[in-house]
């Protein structure tokens, strides 16, 4: 069938954008690194999405994983360690037309900044967030994280770290108005696409977790994961994932599970070897803080007056009556 | 006990009829109102200022706050209430002591006795229900209390406010407040219908019935004082010919951002600032802005940022332990160039200090606050009207050179009520809509101008402007850069900001003749109590006149040239400075008051200090003490 005159007209107007078009610096990142995986990840969403990158802003802390926004073309905010939620919720608040998503690391999130992590999860902003986790401190070279397994020797752990790993999918799903978690490791490209574009559709707070490999601090890390397939657990459902039949030879080890159940999805939290790698919870009903605060009404000059002159009336003395009936 | 203690309603009403009675005129008088905290009495002043206002009066109200909300009951900790100074004409100040206080037990009398703030001779009015308390210790406490108050030469008058009320009113502790206020009325004869149009206004939101019964308290408590007290003031009043507005500072800096153009206010609880941000919660949505009760500190700051960043200017607003908390997040957006304005409503520090209390403590944290270089605009608000239109400045300030404006308040403009004049709203006042024009090819983030230092800042969502913003040294484009030249390029252009803002300023007036034997130097709320202060030793024939700055950083052209055409230079603040009387103190390790320090710094010239932390308003009386003092010094 034909399709109308003005569709066509509509999408000749339409700016296409190839990746280059999101590529910014040249990474700085070590070879091997788990954030170039999520990178090409992130600029193959950006083009298929066709996001305009004056449109689109990506927020981060402080750390590796936060360098990411000098490597993309589009608007970005490298900000400060711990903060990258509140500065992203401050610009999604102000500017909801804007596509904002969020790069931070174990220690920018699961540490300095778990307060953020907590309450972002509880205001549900339409933001796209990715937890690089790496289980280690990069930048400032080889301290142990709050999600380092217990016994990492690290710099400021020399004969071993003494605590259990925080759990972030765990955590994650304990917070009231949690609406989106997935988990995806570095070096499952396919799969990593996949959870970034379902983050991306997902209106409310999309968390995605990716477990990634530091070939610097923890280079044997990962090893065993990566040679046998079958620790590596697929979570696949028609409203979650829905892997490649290539993919699915290697990866045999399977099993169905619907995001919406948010009591499995805490069963599946917990599992850690193997590895479950898909969406864990997404419920689409829970109200995004921006939408519940009006933001992006239009404000006019109009309104500001009307409202400052009702508020100077509660306080207003009037030289006499006639002034005080006007204000009446 | 006292003559008048002895005072009987229906005796004294035949005694004497309320006609006869001649009032007193006063040019001005203080009054407080002082009770257990719950019991009303700041409700109670609060509306006897905003009657004496209507009725022409200048007013000023100092709040008595404890920290807790509920404080033991009848302890001298527990204080709380209002003085309020009522004068002829218009009142810059909470003066020095009080003339009159009415208290709902001798505990809470005790607390403001012994601080010095009443007037020698004064009258009480004192609730005398404790002398019939089933507790005898209570009743003795009472007797002691009355006994010694007579002995010290205050006018005691005990008051049945507990019996009067209890005929109008079930529970009579919440009715007491509004009794008093009807006693005040006559007493400073006041006009009774403008007391029946406050309680109808202060009650609007309620029932009907509930007006209805404290209107009651109010008329009965009017009755009362008329057929029984032997006196009666009358201080006379000038009605403005303008529309005024009477509000406390905060509410007035609520005001002020509503009329700003800014739309996002991020801010966490804190005492005593967050007043401000209720009464925005109340109003701004109305207006398509946003209250937004952050997670801490530290997320309002950064919350902010990000909105300023993403093109509408935000303001968060907080107090001296917030404050600090947010001095990594000022760094950051003093680094990236980011609007930012930041209203610090100072308490007593360091620490959680004296959270209810006023101080000037902050003025170097707010200048210098944050690691590195990080230039940022200070000023200060030195009175109700200031707090509004401040906040229009300093939205305007901060989108124009990229900066961020510190806004220093305190705990007792928070709180203290005085009219101005109504502001006529201007279209100027508001932002300008977020640039979304595309910008030219080649366009730099960073273009720092060579000689202001200010580059033109981009917003997301304009097209070719597509760069990531840090906090770590970076070049015109943004780029990250550790360049040794680079890095100095960056700090000198957000360094020549304050100075190009700087050549905007206007040298500020001299209050009193242009040249003189001391100068007084102030900034924030002092301004009224100083003015007044320079007054007095004026009329006393002495040569004195004061400065107030607005501008602490940078300061405006000129200072250096008014210093230097007085004898003596003095500052005077409300924080701690060393005084040389102290037997380690000399002028090798004497630390100066923050703006001495700073203005003998910057202008070489040799500034004295003088100050007070006492966590309460200075009282004009100490300022002429101090004057006199460094008047005489030397001779």
């Amino acid at each position: 069938m034909a399709s109308p005159l003005s569709q066509s007209i509509i999408r000749l107007h339409e700016e296409r954008h190839e990746l280059e078009d999101y590529q910014g610096g040249v990474p700085r990142w070590c070879s091997g690194c788990g954030d170039n995986a999520i990178l090409a990840a992130v600029q193959r969403l950006c083009r298929d999405e066709n996001l305009a990158p004056e449109k689109t802003v990506f927020v981060s802390g402080i750390g590796c994983s936060s360098r990411f926004p000098h490597y993309m073309k589009t608007y970005g905010f490298h900000g400060i360690h711990g903060r990258a939620f509140p500065i992203a919720e401050g610009v999604k608040m102000a500017r909801p037309d804007l596509h904002v998503f969020v790069n931070t690391g174990d220690g920018d999130c699961c540490s300095i900044g778990a307060a953020h992590w907590i309450h972002a999860l509880r205001y549900n902003m339409n933001l796209t967030v990715i937890l690089h986790d790496n289980h280690v401190y990069g930048l400032t070279k080889k301290q142990a994280s709050p999600t380092s397994p217990v016994g990492l020797k690290s710099n400021t752990t020399p004969r071993g770290s003494v605590l259990e790993a925080l759990n972030p999918l765990t955590v994650t799903l304990g917070v009231q108005n949690v609406s989106f978690v997935a988990q995806a490791v570095d070096w499952i490209p396919e799969l990593m696409y996949d959870i970034v574009s379902r983050a991306f559709h997902h209106r409310g707070f999309s968390f995605i977790r990716v477990i990634q490999r530091c070939p610097e601090f923890l280079p044997k890390m990962f090893e065993p994961w990566l040679h046998d397939p079958g620790k590596t657990l697929l979570l696949t459902h028609d409203n979650g994932l829905r892997p490649s039949a290539e993919l699915g030879r290697i990866y045999k080890n399977q099993r169905a599970h619907d995001p919406l159940d948010i009591h499995k999805a805490r069963e599946i939290a917990s599992e850690e070897d193997p590895i479950p790698v898909g969406i864990l919870y997404q419920n689409p009903e829970v109200p995004c803080y921006e939408d519940l605060r009006g933001a992006g009404k239009p404000r006019t000059v109009e309104a500001v007056r009307k409202g400052l002159d009702a508020e100077f009336d509660k306080f207003t003395i009037w030289p006499d009556e006639a002034g005080r009936q006007r204000a009446a | 006990m006292s003559e008048t203690a002895q005072l009987d309603r229906k005796t004294q009403a035949k005694a004497t009829s309320a006609r006869a009675k001649p009032a007193v005129t006063l040019p001005e008088h203080i009054v407080e109102v002082i009770s257990d905290s719950g019991e009303g009495a700041q409700r109670c002043g609060q509306s006897l200022a905003s009657i004496a206002a209507r009725s022409g009066n200048g007013i000023w109200t100092v709040e008595i706050i404890p920290a807790e909300i509920q404080p033991p009951a009848r302890s001298v900790a527990g204080a709380s209430g209002i003085r309020i100074r009522i004068g002829s004409k218009a009142v810059t100040n909470g003066g020095d002591e009080t003339d009159l206080a009415v208290a709902f037990n001798e505990q809470v009398l005790l607390g403001r006795v012994r601080a010095g703030e009443l007037k020698k001779g004064a009258t009480i009015l004192l609730e005398n229900m404790w002398r019939e308390h089933r507790d005898p210790a209570i009743v003795k406490s009472f007797d002691d209390t009355v006994k010694s108050l007579v002995k010290d030469g205050f006018n005691v008058v005990e008051i049945p406010l507990e019996r009067e009320c209890r005929s109008l009113m079930n529970d009579p502790r919440r009715g007491k407040n509004m009794f008093v206020l009807g006693m005040l009325l006559s007493i400073y004869s006041l006009d009774l219908q403008l007391g029946r149009d406050q309680v109808a206004l202060t009650f609007g939101k309620k029932d009907r019935s509930v007006i209805d019964a404290n209107v009651k308290l109010l008329e009965a408590g009017f009755a009362w004082a008329e057929a029984n007290l032997a006196f009666k003031y009358a201080i006379p009043a000038t009605r403005s010919t303008v529309p005024q507005v009477v509000t406390n500072g905060n509410t007035a800096i609520a005001l002020g951002v509503l009329a700003s153009g800014m739309d996002i206010c991020a801010m966490y609880p804190i005492t005593p600032a967050t007043s401000a941000s209720h009464y925005l919660s109340d109003c701004f949505e109305k207006v398509g802005g946003m209250v937004h009760q952050a997670e801490d500190e530290i997320a309002a700051c950064a919350f902010a940022i990000g909105a300023s960043y993403a093109g509408r200017c935000a303001v968060t607003i907080t107090s001296g332990p917030g404050y600090s908390l947010k001095q990594e997040g000022i760094g950051l957006a003093v680094m990236a160039e980011i609007p930012l304005v930041v209203v610090n409503v100072q308490r007593g520090g360091p620490s959680t200090g004296q959270p209810t209390k006023v101080e000037q403590g902050d003025l170097l944290t707010a200048i210098y606050g944050s690691h590195g270089d990080a230039p940022k605009v200070v000023m200060a608000v030195s009175g109700i009207e200031d707090c509004f239109y401040s906040m229009i400045t300093a939205r305007k300030i901060a989108e124009t050179f990229n900066m961020v404006v510190v806004v220093l308040s305190d705990a007792s403009l928070a709180t203290a009520q005085t009219p101005f004049p109504r502001p006529h709203f201007s279209e100027d006042w508001l932002a300008p809509p977020v640039d979304q024009s595309p910008l030219p090819p080649g366009a730099k983030p960073y273009d720092w101008d060579p000689v202001t230092g200010i580059a033109r800042r981009f917003s997301p969502g304009q097209p070719g402007g597509m760069h990531t913003v840090t906090g770590l040294a970076h070049d015109r484009n943004s780029k990250v850069a550790y360049d040794p030249s680079i890095n100095e390029e960056s700090l000198r252009a957000r360094s020549l900001k304050l100075a190009a803002f700087q050549k905007t300023l206007k040298t500020p007036p001299v209050y009193g003749d242009p040249e003189g034997d001391l100068l007084v130097v102030g900034w924030g709320s002092t301004k009224g109590v100083i003015e007044e202060s320079v007054d007095r030793m004026r009329a006393e024939g002495r040569k004195v006149s004061s400065l107030h700055l607005r501008f602490i950083q940078p300061m405006p052209p000129g200072i250096g040239e008014i210093l230097r055409r007085f004898g003596k230079v003095m500052a005077i603040e409300g924080t701690w400075g060393d005084s040389l009387k102290d037997e380690l103190i000399d002028e090798n390790n004497r630390r100066y008051t923050p703006l001495a320090m700073m203005l003998r710094s910057r202008y070489l010239v040799d500034v004295d200090c003088w100050s007070e932390a006492r966590g309460q308003p200075i009282k004009p009386g100490n300022v002429v003490t101090a004057l006199r003092a460094k008047l005489d010094e030397g001779k």
